[in-house]
């Protein structure tokens, strides 16, 4: 027997990374559930209605319900489909989303890995996500779900270019790829976050990210009333609930993102002052950044009620002909202040 | 065994096994996931060899984007009818390549520093791949890398200049205009009598 397997501090290891696992992603799926509920209210108060107020006080317990119902329901196999694939699809769609959480980093020192190419990793498996719906589109043997899935490819090979970019610049303000460094490099309060010199960068991130999550304004994918459903029109039951866990734990994880690479993090925006020193709460730690993750989940949720959709053309002008141009004209201005001896 | 050992093992059967596939299966979406297997699992090779920068570009680049790209391909090609042509002058030119490529291979296997017991050096705590490589590539390297990307830029150009038709019926969308419109341009309103009084 190899002596690795005998060793108990490896056995230990793998246990706290399981653990670790445990800890990051059972709260996430309860977020999502009830990101679901969010969802709903905000956008029916948006819409001047109640939402969901039926099961339980206020419509509470309405999520409960509807995973219930997504898990008590059959997974319809369409006829024609490729039954291998069409059943890996919602998996290879939902992996990516939540082995990305891996990386994040919530606190100081307060995460699962802390490895030295972190963004990048996160930006890889982001591109990876868009497996999962191409599958989908191509195993259920619908022309629908096929011509989801092939904008969706488009969609998602255009804006992560932009995305790319605009990460350009926090790396060259940071000055690495670690995540935690990244938080790091900002510290110095809110005037030294890098959403002021990063301004077009954060917004080309945050509109990338909303059109990589395949959300309205950008959700040509699924564009109910042209494409019936798009991708998961053939899904049904704990297949089609795994999509949406997939999707929600994306749009979950660019908001996280957000609030690390542009907003600091765990930092808190009085840090250093008097003011953070006399009251502990409103010092650095792991409730700002849940704020701060918060108030972008909160605009996935704004920009649904707000902004109608895109037409596939716009879409691609937007991606090629407007963040492209902008990220490179910034990186470049970027460069020019470094070499001027602007540190950020 | 070592547990780089046996995952080495492990990562090259499954990486052999999914090239295998993605040559031999007649289904070509199927083959096309075989090879996007196969590159994952040749990402994971390198992350055994402390080149997880290399190692993650390899996903975020060629798994990520390219073939995302070549499936798109795939799919779209007609679900029941394989076009594969068989030529027996493509077997020819493939033995002709596969022969070179085994040839280059053995020449590899057999060069005097190859040894194939021989373990990664144990990078120091501070070592950063990412910056070592960056730091390689923008100053001893930084004419080749230069010339790479000048090199990409052309193709990009031709890739354009080979496949942009403008038919003479082309349809053009102007955003600006179109987001420039006002009600004015569009609205007109009438009295709402929509029939003369009687």
């Amino acid at each position: 027997m190899p002596d690795w397997m005998t060793d108990l501090s490896v056995w230990l290891r793998v246990g706290e990374i399981l653990l670790g696992a445990m800890v990051i992603l059972l709260p996430l799926l309860a977020v999502v559930a009830y990101y679901t509920y969010a969802e709903r209210k905000v956008v029916g108060f948006m819409q001047m209605r109640l939402g969901p107020s039926r099961v339980g006080p206020r419509g509470l317990f309405q999520p409960i319900a509807d995973v219930l119902k997504l898990l008590t329901k059959e997974v319809v196999l369409p006829a024609q489909a490729n039954r291998g694939l069409f059943l890996l699809a919602p998996l290879a769609a939902l992996v990516p989303a939540l082995g990305a959480w891996a990386v994040v980093p919530f606190d100081d020192g307060l995460w699962l890995a802390n490895i030295d190419a972190g963004l990048l990793y996160v930006l890889a498996l982001t591109s990876l996500g868009a497996y999962g719906i191409i599958i989908a589109g191509w195993a259920s043997n619908s022309k629908y779900a096929l011509l989801g899935a092939m904008r969706q490819a488009a969609q998602v090979v255009s804006y992560e270019i932009a995305m790319g970019f605009a990460l350009v610049g926090v790396l060259m303000l940071s000055g690495s790829l670690n995540l935690a460094a990244i938080v790091q490099a900002q510290s110095g309060g809110i005037l030294d976050w890098f959403f002021l010199p990063l301004l077009p960068l954060l917004l080309v991130y945050l509109v990338s990210g909303v059109a990589e999550t395949n959300r309205l304004p950008f959700d040509v994918v699924e564009g109910e009333s042209e494409l019936v459903a798009g991708f998961h029109v053939e899904y049904s039951g704990s297949a089609f609930a795994v999509f949406f866990l997939a999707e929600y734990s994306a749009m979950i994880l660019i908001s996280a993102l957000t609030a690390i690479l542009f907003f600091g993090g765990w930092l808190s925006p009085f840090e250093g002052t008097q003011l953070a020193q006399a009251v502990p709460v409103l010092d650095s730690g792991i409730h700002w950044w849940l704020l701060k993750t918060a108030f972008f989940m909160f605009c996935f949720l704004w920009f649904r009620a707000t902004f109608p959709r895109y037409r596939y053309d716009q879409i691609m002008r937007l991606g090629w002909k407007v963040f492209i141009p902008v990220t490179l004209i910034w990186i470049f201005v970027l460069g020019a202040a470094r070499y001027a001896g602007y540190t950020g | 065994m070592a547990f780089q050992t046996l995952l080495f093992y492990l990562f090259g059967t499954v990486l052999l096994a999914a090239a295998t596939a993605a040559v031999t299966l007649r289904n070509m979406v199927h083959a096309a996931l075989s090879l996007i297997l196969s590159f994952f699992t040749a990402a994971m090779l390198w992350m055994l060899l402390e080149a997880e920068f290399l190692s993650i570009l390899l996903v975020l680049v060629y798994i990520g984007a390219v073939l995302v790209l070549f499936l798109f391909v795939v799919m779209m090609v007609e679900r029941h009818t394989p076009t594969i042509h068989r030529r027996r002058n493509y077997r020819i030119v493939a033995s002709a390549v596969a022969a070179v490529m085994v040839a280059e291979l053995g020449m590899a296997l057999l060069a005097p520093d190859f040894s194939p017991t021989a373990q990664p050096l144990p990078a120091p705590l501070e070592y950063s791949n990412t910056k070592a490589l960056g730091s390689v590539l923008y100053t001893d390297y930084a004419l080749a890398f230069e010339a790479a990307a000048v090199a990409l830029l052309v193709a990009i150009v031709g890739a354009i200049a080979l496949t942009l038709r403008v038919r003479p019926d082309h349809h053009r969308q102007n955003p600006a205009r179109q987001s420039r419109v006002r009600k004015q341009d569009r609205l007109r309103l009438t009295d709402g009598r929509s029939e003369p009084p009687c």
